[in-house]
């Protein structure tokens, strides 16, 4: 079996190998992706959406019926993951391990045992990783808001620098990550709890769709955001910038909670109790 | 572009790739394929797609990996063929 997926992909290596004298050169003008749309794209963006960097242009603009059904994409791959792995059933396991926070002494309570729950002398620790790092909290509690707040810079100032909801939702997704990684995923669920990211996983959506929706009713197509000029005291190529931003934070919004709510899902194989 | 830049981190790739399927350890694995992720970016980032390489710093050489290492943590390290 090894053997025949080798061949397989040797020939199927070889053929990339083979086709691939065929592609234009990197950069040539004349190739057939830049002779199509690329030219009124590159003259016509920063007149028609106020916008320099075009990528973003064309992304959340141009482009933005696609970029919905990317952002409705990682929204199912969130709810994938949660109908995969979530197990409601609470399993309570065998044995609980607490810490005395004033002495450092670690309890080992077995099943049946009197819980020190709501205790504020106890902590309950994970039994996979036990050790008590004082380092990594504090600097991970200094890092943190600076992550986030680049986060907030990347999907603010997409318009103007490499960046936008994608980017910057992950950002932010990733520093209530490291947040739950130094600390534990109880003390993240008290932060940002399940059903709080599942619900602005939705919201995000719900901002893209509902954008695009509005301008609809206002009379315009589906994301036609120069519709929106009244509503946001703008001209009508000023209103597409705005339209962009406000799409690129209801992508930012979803990405975030989907990546906090996959990391959760995962780190816990569904439990929701001891994380990584 | 400068060319040995390119490609140094063009063989940095393949051997990333080829080291993350051959690899029995699948942390390891899981860390190759950060690397790969990584060394991606900047291939992107050298091309001129600032944009893209971006996304494949923060979503390939960041999240995903957390993500990778998250689930071998919760099944097994290593692999059975």
């Amino acid at each position: 079996m090894r053997f025949l997926a080798l061949i397989t992909i040797l020939m199927v290596g070889g053929l990339l190998f083979y086709g691939t004298p065929d592609f234009p050169a990197w950069g040539d003008p004349e190739s057939p992706a830049s002779l199509h749309v690329s030219p009124y794209y590159i003259e016509h963006a920063v007149e028609d959406t106020a916008v320099p960097n075009i990528v973003t242009a064309v992304l959340a603009d141009y482009r933005g019926y696609d970029t919905m059904f990317e952002t409705a994409v990682i929204f199912s791959a969130g709810i994938a993951c949660l109908f995969l792995l979530r197990i409601y059933r609470r399993k309570s396991t065998t044995t609980r391990l607490y810490r005395h926070n004033l002495t450092g002494i670690t309890l080992r309570i077995a099943k049946g045992g009197k819980l020190p729950e709501g205790s504020a002398e106890f902590e309950r620790i994970d039994s996979l990783w036990v050790p008590y790092d004082m380092i990594i909290k504090v600097t991970s509690r200094l890092v943190v808001p600076f992550v986030q707040l680049f986060a907030l810079y990347v999907i603010a100032h997409g318009h103007h620098s490499p960046g936008g909801g994608f980017q910057g939702g992950v950002i932010f997704g990733a520093a209530i990550i490291l947040y739950a990684i130094s600390n534990d995923l109880r003390r993240a669920f008290r932060r940002l709890n399940e059903k709080a990211a599942l619900l602005a996983s939705a919201a995000g959506v719900l901002l893209y769709a509902g954008t695009g929706l509005m301008c609809l009713l206002l009379g315009g197509n589906f994301l036609d955001y120069s519709k929106l000029a009244d509503l946001l005291y703008t001209d009508a190529i000023m209103a597409r910038s705005h339209g962009i931003l406000i799409v690129e934070i209801g992508v930012g919004l979803a990405v975030m909670a989907v990546m906090v709510s996959l990391y959760y899902n995962l780190s816990s194989a569904g439990r929701h109790d001891e994380g990584l | 572009m400068i060319w040995p830049v390119d490609l140094i981190i063009m063989v940095l790739v393949m051997i990333c790739g080829i080291g993350a399927i051959m690899v029995r350890d699948l942390l390891g694995a899981g860390i190759l394929f950060g690397a790969y992720s990584f060394m991606m970016c900047l291939l992107w980032a050298i091309m001129g797609a600032v944009d893209v390489a971006f996304t494949e710093a923060s979503v390939g050489a960041g999240v995903s990996t957390v993500f990778l290492v998250a689930a071998v943590f919760r099944t097994s390290r290593r692999t059975k063929d």
